[in-house]
């Protein structure tokens, strides 16, 4: 069959060339003049010119801004061009292509019958590179040999492959292996099993009298999986000192041995705080809370850490997907997102990058265009957010991707019953994402892209989309008795958990598929996309498939809900998986773990800082242009944060639009009364480095903190927790994980701020060529979800009027142990992390009550830089300057620039001084300042000007990142 | 009784809330309605008296913004939009919605401009041939949504000056709209400058960015945040029923929605828009 290879180009300058030259210059290919970037289409069929002709202009190309020329292939090369090379790109065979899907359905739409099939590519042609360099930059930036192959000059199509059709079902013989053995058929399978598990599993199927098929034991594998079932968290772990080997004080009295992480330390303190208005915690897809009498809100942070490593847009992209199907698993309606991304330094030299790892800029912009792809296609606002930078994330970058749900109280419902039909609903089965949830659970390295290419997919939100528009109104129909998503382990784990109360007989010829092909242990573990797997009445079937026909949304049967007690799998009749529910679910031996506490950065004592010469001015404006800290704007607005009519307090706020707002709020559209949902979140792997226990209790403090200076009730404040560590087998990392479990459990009792729901995700490191261990710093992502009675009083950042006094509240005890003063001074400290003081919920108790009275304008928190940072960026947010004065502080770099907990900057008119000051008894509120119209932060020390800056140079170097 | 809006949910279309919230406010009933049920002829396009096509991703962009939208509206709707259109009632595409309208060749609607395209390589000169079950006036796409001028999708608050009395939407605002863009390919561009002359001598200009005080935004970013020609932000049909804007009036129907609420900024000034459609579907 003929092959016609259209190339569409922009008649004008192609707006993807400016930011495609833009990074190759940063990745250091400095002789490149220009890329132009053309649109590559294959369609196959006997298409006649004139076909081709209207193809091109009424499908391929926009006919005002762009020019279309085809060819059929073979076609005889191109004259070559002196000092340009072409680069044509095109995806592998299997990757998801939905524009490739869209021009077949479209041409059939256009009467085109005869496109047979479609595939799509990129050229790229560089100006003023010879092919060495060209080489170099295809790997560099413009491919990703994982999802595509390329070739300099002409590539050939790549039309999803046809393979043989296989039923195969294989036997892996257990029974008889050695304990070397057994390891050895973990490792080659890539099932991260242990040699307990293996054996477990080799006494279930001796005593069933019969080796397991490769069916059984990839189901048992992810069910079993580190990510699955979070065997680490829930592990019997022995804990030493590392001092003295002794078992260590351990603050709730645990004693040497802590049996479950989770439950020791995240449920208890959500059992003992027992607050009324949390509906749900750990049990569902999402945390849920109440909003008011008649809806909920549920939250749901998932990370998708490996796969975004090796192809930062899919796994991104997908990472997005997978956090909204969570919400819709509660049955609730999706209305915010929420994205905390770490990278590496954008200015590390690409030389000296690790075998198989991205340069740290092409995984930002790669994850940064997944998120906006997915969260702004489905029409979900991304309103909250952090982005942060250290070397320890160059090999293994962390993307958390949240998602807050709406739905009616008391609809989401959990119990299938005997006799459901089994549906998936949304995008079909390939071989996509295969052994995701064990390769999640392993240690990456030099080879991980190449074998694990498989595990990364692209997103397709547009079918997710009609999912939400189904699965809502089925709810309100009642039409189901339980769902849940297709996420890692693919059927295998959805349909495996939901069964594993009764039991079911499923048939995997039902499942519809991208391609043929598909071993049966493939179409059972496939993670495949925007699915999900609901329980439903067999007379209710009918009704669901006409609300899927309105929405474009395809439903299949693949079985049915029996009494069994036992989980079977059959392909075309045969029966390939055969477990009992039990051993499935339970039969998991609990993992016996070793952690050794190390001493953390503990010396109370202050340093000894020659502090006296350091300009303030130059630190203040070094530290405004922190990566860490300085403006994301150029991130946020690539997100719609609007969407949905509901953002109240928007990521961006203030007089310009660009000063960073402590939280968002969310009015959800379609709830009565004024309420509103306050997101925001705590993160700090600088402190995470030194003391992990300080480190939760900072970052839930954060996290609080931000949540109230947006104007949320303190008392009603739920927590999230995802842990980002090491190799649990390593007893340190282990002893870390412990202490930051542990500061967790303390933070949420002293805050009476329930943990709802939570996620670890392990052995993050990478084995470089090198033979080096790449490590992340121990990494703790708190977010918080609260709410607040009267959107119409949330609080800004941005002062408001000159005049008013700028009060310092909270205990103001500034530290400089892993604060951003030592990272840009280059100035290392002996000083611990901040503490966070016991008084803490007094102070936002208070500063609520001021707000609710109507006598806060502006409130902000101090994080990294200090005092300084805080008061430069609400300077930027009202475009107004502070005058600080000060005679109490001995040394004011260390007031300055030091990092406390619990403490927030807060605009009062004078003639509130009293009312305000009222509210804070007995607890510190210290007036610091005044706001001035003349645009200046100004801090005068004992009469000595010690920063004198213009709001013009603030402004400067917070927008332009070091 | 209330005006009927029909608010059209395509496949992708994600701002249909938004707009329903704001037609309810503007005193309509507002419907959404499924492309499919329309199709199935579960739904009539004749029980309505104002019609929305709100913002989304229609088949998430694949192939251009609104591309394929345009494709359905042709091959399933092109005689009832057509009629639609020619009986004068309110009809308004948003972001997606505009994009569609004007790939579909609804907009800027039939005010034929000379074309001379014998230069544009294999682009056939007769583009009529190009035709196809459409009985809705095509204009061969002289205009188009292109990709922003800085290269990316953005989300930022303008400000809209209106300047149509042609357009019933537009008509008599005198105040400044202040509202969100949110899209990727909102550059509105023509093939040729004839075309902007007869457009603007039409009334058919009915939005252009503007600053925050009121003067043209001179394609100064980010008061123009695409780098469309002209500041064009909407775009109507010669007779002034028909609508297309990149920017969210939607978006700001409640006090809450000002980015700078806090500040004491509100108006709702995205509502007097749609208060102009629905007072109009009205007196139908």
């Amino acid at each position: 069959m003929p092959v016609q290879k259209f190339t569409v180009r922009f008649d004008r300058q192609d707006p993807r060339s400016a930011s495609y030259l833009k990074e190759a210059r940063a990745l250091g290919f400095r002789a490149l003049r220009g890329i132009t970037v053309q649109d590559l289409y294959f369609l196959e069929g006997q298409l006649s010119q004139e076909i081709c002709k209207q193809l091109a202009l009424e499908l391929l190309a926009d006919p005002v801004a762009q020019s279309a020329a085809w060819t059929e292939l073979p076609a005889s090369p191109a004259p070559p061009r002196t000092d340009t090379v072409t680069v044509e790109v095109a995806l592998r065979p299997g990757v998801t292509d939905p524009v490739a899907e869209q021009i077949v359905r479209a041409a059939h739409e256009l009467g085109f019958d005869q496109v047979r099939r479609a595939a799509t590519g990129l050229r790229f042609l560089l100006e003023g590179a010879d092919q060495a360099e060209a080489e170099k930059l295809a790997r560099r930036l413009l491919v990703n040999d994982v999802i595509q192959h390329w070739a300099i000059g002409a590539i050939e199509p790549s039309f999803p492959q046809e393979s043989e059709s296989s039923g195969k079902v294989e036997s892996v013989p257990i029974r008889e292996l050695a304990d070397d053995e057994l390891l050895a058929i973990s490792s080659t399978r890539r099932a991260a099993l242990d040699q307990a598990e293996m054996h477990a599993i080799q006494t279930y199927f001796r005593a069933e009298g019969r080796d397991p098929s490769d069916v059984e034991f990839e189901t048992i594998a992810q069910t079993w999986s580190e990510h699955c079932v979070h065997k680490t968290f829930k592990a019997l772990v022995t804990v030493a000192d590392a001092v003295n080997g002794q078992p260590p004080a351990l603050s709730g009295g645990e004693g040497s041995t802590v049996n479950s992480i989770i439950k020791t330390y995240l449920k208890s303190a959500t059992e003992q705080i027992d607050a009324p208005w949390m509906l749900s915690a750990f049990v569902d897809n999402a945390g849920i809370i109440a909003f008011d009498d008649e809806y909920e809100v549920s939250f749901k942070v998932e990370t998708h850490n490996h796969p975004s490593a090796i192809e930062p847009f899919g796994g991104a992209n997908t990472g997005v997907g997978g956090v909204i199907r969570d919400v819709l698993g509660v049955s609730a309606k999706p209305i915010a997102n929420t994205d905390v991304l770490c990278f590496g330094p954008q200015d590390l030299d690409p030389e000296s990058l690790p075998d198989g790892v991205l340069h740290p800029r092409r995984i930002q912009s790669g994850v940064v265009s997944g998120v906006q792809d997915y969260g702004n296609k489905i029409g979900i606002p991304t309103v909250n957010g952090a982005i942060l930078y250290d070397e320890g994330y160059t090999a293994n970058p962390l993307v958390f991707c949240g998602c807050v749900g709406l739905a009616p109280r008391g609809k989401h419902v959990h119990t299938p019953h005997e006799g459901d039909r089994m549906i998936v609903l949304g995008g079909r089965t390939g071989r996509d994402g295969l052994r995701g949830a064990t390769f999640s659970s392993m240690t990456m390295d030099a080879q991980t892209g190449e074998v694990a290419g498989a595990s990364v997919q692209i997103g397709d939100p547009i079918t997710e989309k009609g999912l939400i528009d189904v699965i809502t109104r089925a709810r309100d129909h009642g039409l189901y008795h339980a769902i849940t998503d297709c996420g890692a382990g693919g059927l295998s784990s959805a349909a495996g958990e939901m069964a594993s109360a009764l039991g079911a007989d499923i048939e995997l010829a039902c499942v519809r598929l991208k391609y043929p092909g598909l071993a049966p242990w493939e179409i059972w573990l496939s993670e495949a996309q925007e699915r999900m797997v609901l329980a439903v009445p067999p007379d209710n079937v009918s009704a669901l498939q006409e609300l899927c026909n309105t929405f474009d949304t395809e439903l299949t049967d693949i079985g049915v809900f029996s009494a069994s007690g036992r989980l079977l799998v059959r392909h075309h009749g045969e029966l390939v998986l055969d477990l009992d529910n039990e051993f499935l679910h339970e039969g998991l031996p609990q993992r016996k773990l070793n952690a050794i506490i190390e001493h953390s950065i503990l010396d109370t004592s202050k340093s000894e800082y020659r502090l006296s010469n350091i300009d303030a001015n130059e630190v203040l404006l070094q530290l405004l242009s922190h990566p860490n800290i300085a403006s994301k704007a150029a991130v946020i607005r690539i997100y719609d944060h609007e969407v949905q009519g509901g953002t109240v307090v928007k990521p961006l706020t203030g007089v310009g639009g660009d000063a960073p707002s402590d939280a968002a709020v969310i009015k959800p559209v379609g709830t009565n009364g004024a309420r509103g949902i306050v997101l925001s979140n705590g993160i700090n792997p600088q402190y995470g480095k030194r003391d992990a226990y300080r480190m939760a209790l900072a970052v839930v403090d954060e996290a609080v903190r931000n949540a109230v200076a947006v104007g949320a009730d303190p008392q009603r404040i739920a927590l999230l927790d995802n842990f980002c560590w090491g190799d649990p087998l390593r007893a340190e990392t282990m002893g870390s994980l412990i202490e930051a479990a542990r500061g967790c459990r303390d933070a949420a009792l002293l805050n009476s701020a329930p943990f709802i729901s939570g996620k670890d995700s392990l052995n993050n490191e990478y084995l470089g060529t090198d033979g080096r261990r790449h490590a992340i710093p121990p990494t703790l992502l708190i977010s918080a979800i609260g709410l607040i009675d009267d959107v119409r009083q949330a609080i800004t950042m941005d002062l408001k009027e000159a005049g008013d006094d700028v009060y310092l509240v909270g205990n103001f005890e500034p530290v400089f142990g892993g604060s951003h003063f030592s990272l840009v001074t280059a100035r290392s400290s002996n000083e611990s992390v901040p503490a966070v003081h016991g008084d803490s919920p007094k102070v936002y108790a208070a500063l609520h009550r001021a707000m609710l009275d109507g006598l806060v304008r502006s409130a902000h928190d101090l994080s990294e830089g200090g005092l300084a940072v805080a008061a430069a960026e609400m300077c930027i947010g009202g475009r107004l300057g502070i005058k600080i004065e000060s005679e109490a502080w001995d040394d004011h770099i260390r007031a300055l620039f030091a990092e406390t907990t619990g403490t927030l900057l807060v605009e009062v008119r004078p003639q509130d001084r009293d009312g305000f000051l009222a509210r804070f008894d007995g607890l510190p509120a210290l007036r610091i300042g005044t706001i001035t119209r003349e645009p200046f932060l100004s801090v005068l020390v004992h009469g000595v000007k010690v920063i004198h800056l213009a709001l013009s140079d603030l402004i400067a170097a917070w927008e332009k990142p070091a | 009784m209330k005006p009927q809006a029909l608010v059209l949910q395509a496949h992708g279309t994600n701002r249909d809330l938004d707009v329903m919230d704001a037609l309810t406010l503007a005193g309509a009933d507002a419907v959404g309605v499924p492309l499919n049920e329309l199709r199935a002829g579960k739904t009539l396009w004749t029980d309505f008296q104002l019609v929305v096509l709100p913002g989304g991703f229609s088949y998430a962009d694949a192939l251009g913004a609104g591309k394929l939208l345009a494709i359905d509206l042709r091959s399933y709707f092109a005689d009832a939009i057509a009629a639609f259109v020619a009986s004068g009632k309110p009809v308004i595409g948003i972001c997606n919605g505009f994009q569609a309208l004007v790939r579909a060749g609804i907009l800027p609607g039939a005010n034929v401009i000379a074309s001379d395209r014998s230069e544009r390589g294999n682009l056939p000169a007769n583009r009529r041939l190009l035709r196809r079950n459409s009985a809705a006036p095509r204009n061969d796409m002289e205009v188009t949504l292109t990709f922003n001028a800085a290269g990316h999708f953005e989300c930022r608050w303008v400000t809209l000056k209106a300047v149509s009395d042609t357009c019933l939407w537009t008509r008599g605002l005198d105040e400044l709209i202040t509202c969100p863009v949110a899209h990727g390919e909102g550059n509105f561009q023509t093939a040729h400058e004839n075309g902007l002359t007869v457009l603007a001598a039409n009334g058919q200009v009915a939005l252009t960015y503007a600053h925050a005080d009121g003067s043209p935004a001179g394609n100064s970013y980010p008061a123009n945040p695409n780098g469309s020609v002209m500041d064009i932000a909407g775009l109507c049909n010669a007779a002034g029923n028909v609508l297309g804007l990149m920017p969210h009036p939607e978006n700001h129907v409640h006090d809450y929605q000002h980015p700078r609420h806090t500040r004491g900024e509100t108006g709702r000034s995205g509502l007097a828009l749609f208060r102009n459609g629905v007072a109009y579907a009205e007196k139908l």
